[in-house]
């Protein structure tokens, strides 16, 4: 057993001798990536095989360091979010050897971007309830229906897909998971303008659109089961590492705050200070969720750090539209943006008023979070329900 | 920030040896008694914490007899004395006296602190903040001082009294005075389980601790490290409330069902916890950075009186609500940490003076 330096050291020796066949000042991005990949420098965390070495996470940023110092092209993580965070995982824990050999190289290397396929317009908090259907025929499924709040759908190759299989079923049985080809027939992307005015997200309607049996992921009924597991990846992908002192929101509002002495008012100055504290508690509490997953001491408490980023961006994109008086109505644009980052400091501050009302709602409500947390983490009892023991045709819609 | 926010494993086993003797010797009707008058708890249990576990001098040096802790074990104490309500001088003898004599470089007294045989008390009013130092006593020519310091803590079974007071030409004097020289007004007290008094000096004997820039510095790191410490105590009372009202919610039946089953409730407990997870993250911080010495220590201390003694009224408050009734009650313990929750959002400065010395810090400011 190699004690955690040598593993780290043995890794950077491998990038090292990586990079001296593979010259990142001549090789294209794409192919570098791809011999990255094969090489088992990807993700140490993923399999020997299948662009890993089946090491600790924790070892990765020290591969990632070394490319960067020898200014090798990255796989831009940020631009494909849900193919990284969730589909991969997934993958990986679901996925037979052909599915990770076919699917996993170019999703890594972001040839292919993936968006995620659940939601659905009657089907938001309770996921499970979902109605879009897969009907079996030969070796292909048959699907019909329509999602919704599905980002990047419309530069997306591929999309992770929950549907119904067996409506006979009690909801959460009957559903299975599938990868989609968004570039089949039947299969439309529209863009879904939100209230900012931006369309960051896309509606997605399947008429008659055909996935072949061998893209199917995991057992057929136990979509819910997988769906789980990709959620619970996207819990993780929320953390990541805590950022300094007045990042984000709260950075924008102390900088209006120090730019425009002319609005300073008691009342605002004590409202500021308020959301400092607490913004400051919260990235303490972020931090110290961070040493305990690193400590092995993983728990449900992530969905907290998720409700109060939102309270807090709400109240302090409010506070800051209030503290720039007047110039704070200007709006930037009502037209969509072609900046879909996931950065909004870059849009202003009456934008971002209104973006944060998304936050409370986006990736599980406040609410059901609460609910999370009273019955995971506090053992109170579940809420009454009445809909998880009949077939979900028969359940009132 | 590398601060570790975690328990180490010799802090749990601290908090484990400490929990147990508390759930043992202090349960809360004793606590309840001394509402009525009677403090005989806090001359029973001082002995078997300060003395036989040796916390009595847990900051002190060990060259002066103490364990050579620092504020992270002191915050662990603090929350198992917050948790159990304990009415002990941990806080104000040996966390914030034994700070500013040691910062004040004297000594002479320290080993006397953490053999158990002497009890020590700042004397600066609850509610007093790093600054300004408040001095309504005077020390003339002859070593004798002079005046009235109102609302002190920590002087039930003190021998020793630390007086900040003001010398003949205005000058910062930090002063040790015998209890027995002065007089003292017990007061009835919103929080008997930390009771305060009025103490009179009138031409009492005093030594000269330190003067001037020494003595100034040496109030104010006592009542920084307090406050960051402070925090620790608000942490431990707000996760009693929690796990009373838990409890609570898992057994107490309306129209048929457990009320911990009713949104309106759950949701109230869900929001208690992630104050109570975040306050811990704070404590921990400002308990850290005093114990590395670090740089970013006076925020760490502002932040978390500012942000922990709201939600330690806060749990308090939702506690006795989500108890109904019996909450309301003399007999249910949930008043105490109440009484003690909000005495102590005062005791060391309110969030709201701690928010004006951040926005100080912060370059915040109006």
């Amino acid at each position: 057993m190699l004690e955690s330096n040598d593993v780290t050291a043995d890794l950077i020796a491998q990038v090292s001798a990586f990079l001296s066949e593979h010259d990142p000042a001549t090789t294209d991005r794409f192919e570098f990536l791809r011999a990255r990949y094969a090489a088992g420098l990807a993700e140490v965390h993923y399999p020997a095989g299948d662009g890993g070495q089946g090491l600790p996470r924790e070892h990765q940023k020290f591969v990632n360091d070394a490319f960067e110092r020898a200014d090798a092209p990255d796989n831009a993580p940020g631009l494909n979010v849900i193919g990284l965070g969730m589909a991969a995982p997934t993958i990986l824990a679901f996925g037979t050897p052909e599915q990770r050999a076919r699917f996993l190289p170019a999703l890594w290397t972001g040839e292919d971007i993936w968006c995620q396929l659940f939601s659905e317009p009657g089907a938001g908090s309770d996921l499970a309830g979902l109605a879009t259907r897969a009907v079996r025929d030969g070796d292909e499924w048959i699907v019909n229906g329509q999602k919704v709040w599905t980002s990047v759908a419309h530069i997306a190759r591929w999309g992770i897909l929950l549907a119904r299989t067996d409506p006979d079923l009690p909801k959460h049985q009957g559903l299975s998971f599938f990868i989609c080809d968004m570039t089949a027939p039947g299969v439309e992307v529209r863009p879904l303008r939100q209230l900012t005015g931006d369309a960051e997200f896309n509606e997605v309607f399947f008429t008659d659109a055909r996935i072949p049996d061998t893209d199917r992921l995991g057992a057929e009924g136990s979509g819910w089961a997988v769906a789980r597991a990709t959620l619970m990846n996207e819990r993780m992908a929320i953390g990541g590492n805590v950022p300094p002192r007045e990042s984000g929101m709260i950075g924008a509002v102390a900088r209006t705050w120090r730019e425009h002495p002319e609005r300073h008012q008691p009342g605002l100055h004590d409202r500021l200070l308020q959301l400092w504290v607490e913004a400051e508690a919260a990235r303490l509490a972020s931090s110290r969720l961070q040493q305990k997953l690193a400590a092995g001491q993983p728990g449900p408490e992530g969905s907290a750090g998720k409700l109060v980023f939102a309270r807090l961006a709400q109240e302090l994109s409010a506070l800051e539209v209030e503290l720039l008086g007047d110039e704070g109505l200007v709006y930037d644009q009502w037209a969509p943006s072609d900046l879909h980052a996931f950065d909004f400091i870059i849009r202003n501050p009456a934008f971002r008023y209104l973006r944060a009302r998304g936050n409370s709602i986006e990736g599980g409500t406040s609410e059901v979070l609460r609910n999370v947390i009273a019955e995971r983490v506090l053992g109170l009892p579940p809420e009454e329900r009445p809909d998880t023991t009949v077939a979900w045709k028969d359940l009132p819609k | 920030m590398t601060a570790d926010l975690l328990y180490t494993s010799v802090e749990e086993e601290l908090r484990a040896s400490l929990g147990a003797l508390l759930a043992a010797r202090c349960p809360s009707t004793r606590v309840l008694a001394m509402y009525d008058g009677d403090a005989s708890l806090a001359h029973e249990l001082w002995p078997a914490v300060g003395i036989d576990m040796g916390l009595a001098g847990l900051l002190i040096p060990e060259s002066y007899g103490g364990a050579g802790a620092t504020a992270r074990e002191a915050g662990v104490v603090l929350e198992e004395l917050g948790r159990s309500l304990a009415p002990l001088p941990f806080l104000t003898s040996s966390v914030m006296a034994v700070t500013a004599l040691l910062t004040a470089g004297y000594s002479d007294t320290l080993p006397l602190i953490a053999d158990g045989s002497l009890i020590c008390a700042l004397a600066v009013p609850l509610g007093s903040c790093a600054s300004p130092i408040p001095r309504t006593v005077t020390i003339d020519g002859h070593g004798l001082v002079y005046g009235r310091i109102d609302r002190v803590a920590g002087l039930e079974g003190a021998g020793l009294l630390i007086v900040p007071a003001t010398g003949a030409d205005g000058e910062h004097v930090l002063t040790g005075v015998r209890a027995e020289a002065a007089v003292r007004e017990q007061v009835t007290s919103l929080d008997m389980s930390r009771p305060i008094a009025g103490i009179t000096f009138d031409g009492a004997p005093a030594q000269v601790i330190a003067r001037g820039a020494v003595a100034e510095t040496s109030v104010q790191e006592a009542l920084l490290v307090g406050a960051a410490l402070l925090a620790s105590e608000q942490l431990g009372i707000a996760q009693w409330c929690l796990d009373s009202a838990v409890r609570y919610l898992l057994e107490r039946r309306q129209f048929g069902r457990l009320i911990g089953s009713y949104q309106a409730l759950k949701h109230r407990a869900a929001d208690l916890f992630i104050e109570v997870e975040t306050a811990r993250a704070v404590a921990r911080y400002a308990a850290a950075t005093w114990a590395d010495a670090s740089e970013d220590r006076f925020v760490a201390s502002a932040l978390a009186q500012a942000y922990c003694s709201e939600v330690a009224v806060h749990a308090a408050q939702e506690c006795i609500q989500l108890h109904g009734g019996i909450g309301f009650t003399w007999e249910h313990p949930a008043h105490l940490y109440l009484k003690r929750a909000k005495a102590d959002q005062v005791a060391l400065g309110t969030p709201g003076d701690h928010r004006a010395t951040l926005s100080g810090l912060v370059d915040l400011t109006m």
